[in-house]
């Protein structure tokens, strides 16, 4: 994987809301088919970080290198076709409210496709079985749960086979079990798809599993971008202190390997 | 000479926060309007949105327009028995809602059940993200989501300030020929005497424009929800810039509505 170019590329991004500096130079890479997941206290910008990603925001300084694109400079169109190889799981699912489960999931293959009706039908009812939801098809997005919702958004960023896939805190606000289930829906998907992954996330240790690199977030500046065993070895105060601080007991008894779960 | 200079500093930007908000209208139009020239063409979501627009508004219109007729025989046949012209009484009712009362009417009505409906619908879905998932799957926001309304009421307003003219003619006719006596044949005659094409010409344009105006301000207003200075957030935020919406697109009606005519007369 080395020698291939980063699918994305974040260089020296700075970003400014009004007087607040959120971002004060990110400098990250993500390799092709690896899951990054970027840790950090609350409010420290992470789903800024993803929004440069996805070209939603620009930054005032810096580049944001996309498949090769910089996205600061593409035209809208491209940008468009950039972004035909995403897929998006939002902090809150940002499902659309007023249309069903199934018109949620079958969407972007009606906007995007010519997918007659039954194929839509097909691709939708699969993507809903795979994620566990049959019987939900009908029911609009305020009459799930939480994590039906998840699952829904889910389905609905992976419906078009993307190559990249984002994911704003996958599991904040669900009970262990639901966000095992993400996770195991996740193992399953990208095993099967091959898709590059990006996560923002809280759920510190479970993440470490998944990552094969983790990045912290902490005043503006990514701090460290290594792979979970070094990241929670790591002896740089900030990092040593945010492992302590998530993963406080099973460190603190003295002596004990250091160990993931 | 501070409290002067501060002053002046306020009222720069406020010129300049109103000079953007002017200038983002103008892009959001031309996105549109780009956008509605591009293909594909779906008909379905338009119809659905007349329906929106339609279904919301009928009742009201229905009322109103009623209610506009009668007050307008009323009014009328008192001034007009002044000078013993009981007889132009269908004319003036027909006039008065033809160029002037139903368009204008009926799109305050318009605004107040759909333009909300429509800016309150786009700003909490600009507040949930809606709009940014939508981006992010690659979809246009404008195409699927602005370019059916904006349609939608280009077509549905001249179908409403017709249904509104028509009930408002009925209305007079109760007041003026069930109740004041008027010959049923003076009032209809006069009616055909005087309203020429012109008239009507000048009432389609209005409710074309008016119809475009009305989308055009509300959903414009819910799209840039969260760029409004005053902070669009939340529920509180829809709300406000509900408020504005229907605020605004009231006064550019009327507005409007005063050049069309100066133009057109
Ligand atoms: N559109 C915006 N306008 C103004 N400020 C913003 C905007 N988006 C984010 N911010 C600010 O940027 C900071 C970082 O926000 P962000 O949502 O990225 O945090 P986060 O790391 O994702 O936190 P959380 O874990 O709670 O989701 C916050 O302080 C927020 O106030
Ligand atoms: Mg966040």
């Amino acid at each position: 994987m080395g020698e291939e170019k980063p699918v994305i590329e974040l260089l020296g991004v700075e970003k400014s809301f009004g007087s607040q500096k959120v971002l004060r130079g990110i400098d990250l890479q993500v390799a092709a088919g690896t899951t990054t997941v970027i840790v950090g206290a609350s409010g420290q910008g992470k789903s800024v970080i993803l929004k440069h990603m996805l070209g939603l925001v620009r930054p005032d300084r810096g580049q944001v290198m996309v498949l090769g694109h910089d996205l600061a400079r593409v035209s809208g169109r491209e940008l468009k076709r950039i972004r035909t190889s995403f897929g998006v799981l939002f902090q809150n699912s940002a499902l659309f409210d007023s249309l069903t489960v199934f018109e949620n999931v079958a969407l972007p293959l009606r906007e995007r496709t010519r997918a007659t009706q039954a194929e839509v039908r097909d691709k939708v009812m699969e993507k809903l079985t795979f994620m566990d939801l049959q019987g939900a098809e009908k029911k609009y997005p305020a009459q799930i749960s939480g994590g039906m919702q998840k699952r829904v958004g889910l389905a609905r960023a992976l419906v078009m086979n993307p190559k990249v896939v984002f994911f704003d805190e996958p599991t904040t606000g669900l009970d262990v079990k639901k966000s095992n289930e993400i996770y195991r829906l996740f193992h399953k998907t990208q095993a099967q798809f091959h898709y590059t992954a990006v996560i923002v996330s809280h759920d510190v240790p479970k993440i470490f599993k998944l990552a094969d690199q983790v990045a912290l977030l902490a005043d503006g500046v990514i701090h460290g971008c290594m792979t979970p065993v070094e990241f929670q070895l790591s002896p740089k105060p900030l990092i040593k202190a945010f492992v302590e601080e998530t993963m406080g007991p099973i460190y603190s008894s003295e002596g004990e390997e250091a160990t993931i779960e | 000479m501070e409290p002067l200079l501060r002053l002046l500093e306020k009222f720069g930007r406020d010129t300049l926060y109103h000079l953007t908000q002017v200038g983002r209208m103008g892009i959001f139009l031309s996105h549109c309007l780009a956008q509605a020239v591009r293909p594909p063409y779906k008909i379905y979501p338009v119809i659905s949105q007349i329906h929106f627009i339609g279904a919301r508004s009928f009742f009201v219109i229905v009322f109103t327009g009623t209610f506009t007729g009668m007050v307008l025989a009323l009014q009328g046949y008192y001034t007009l028995r002044q000078f013993g012209s009981e007889s132009l009484l269908g004319s003036a009712v027909a006039l008065s809602l033809v160029r002037e009362l139903g368009p204008v009417v009926a799109a305050l009505m318009v605004i107040g059940r759909a333009g909300s409906a429509i800016c309150a619908e786009i700003g909490i879905m600009r507040n949930s993200e809606q709009i940014d998932a939508l981006e992010c799957m690659a979809i246009d926001p404008y195409k699927y989501l602005i370019v059916p309304k904006i349609l939608a009421g280009i077509i549905a307003m001249p179908l409403l300030t017709f249904l509104f003219d028509m009930v408002g003619i009925l209305g007079g006719y109760l007041v003026g020929v069930v109740l004041l006596k008027v010959s049923s044949g003076i009032y209809f005659q006069s009616m055909y005497d005087s309203v020429v094409w012109q008239d009507v010409h000048m009432g389609v344009i209005k409710s074309l424009v008016f119809g475009l105006l009305i989308v055009w301000i509300s959903a414009a207003k819910g799209y840039y929800l969260h760029l409004d200075r005053s902070g669009g957030f939340g529920a509180v935020g829809v709300s406000r810039q509900t408020t504005s919406a229907v605020v605004l697109a009231s006064v550019t009606v009327l507005v409007w509505d005063y050049l069309i005519t100066s133009i057109m007369m």
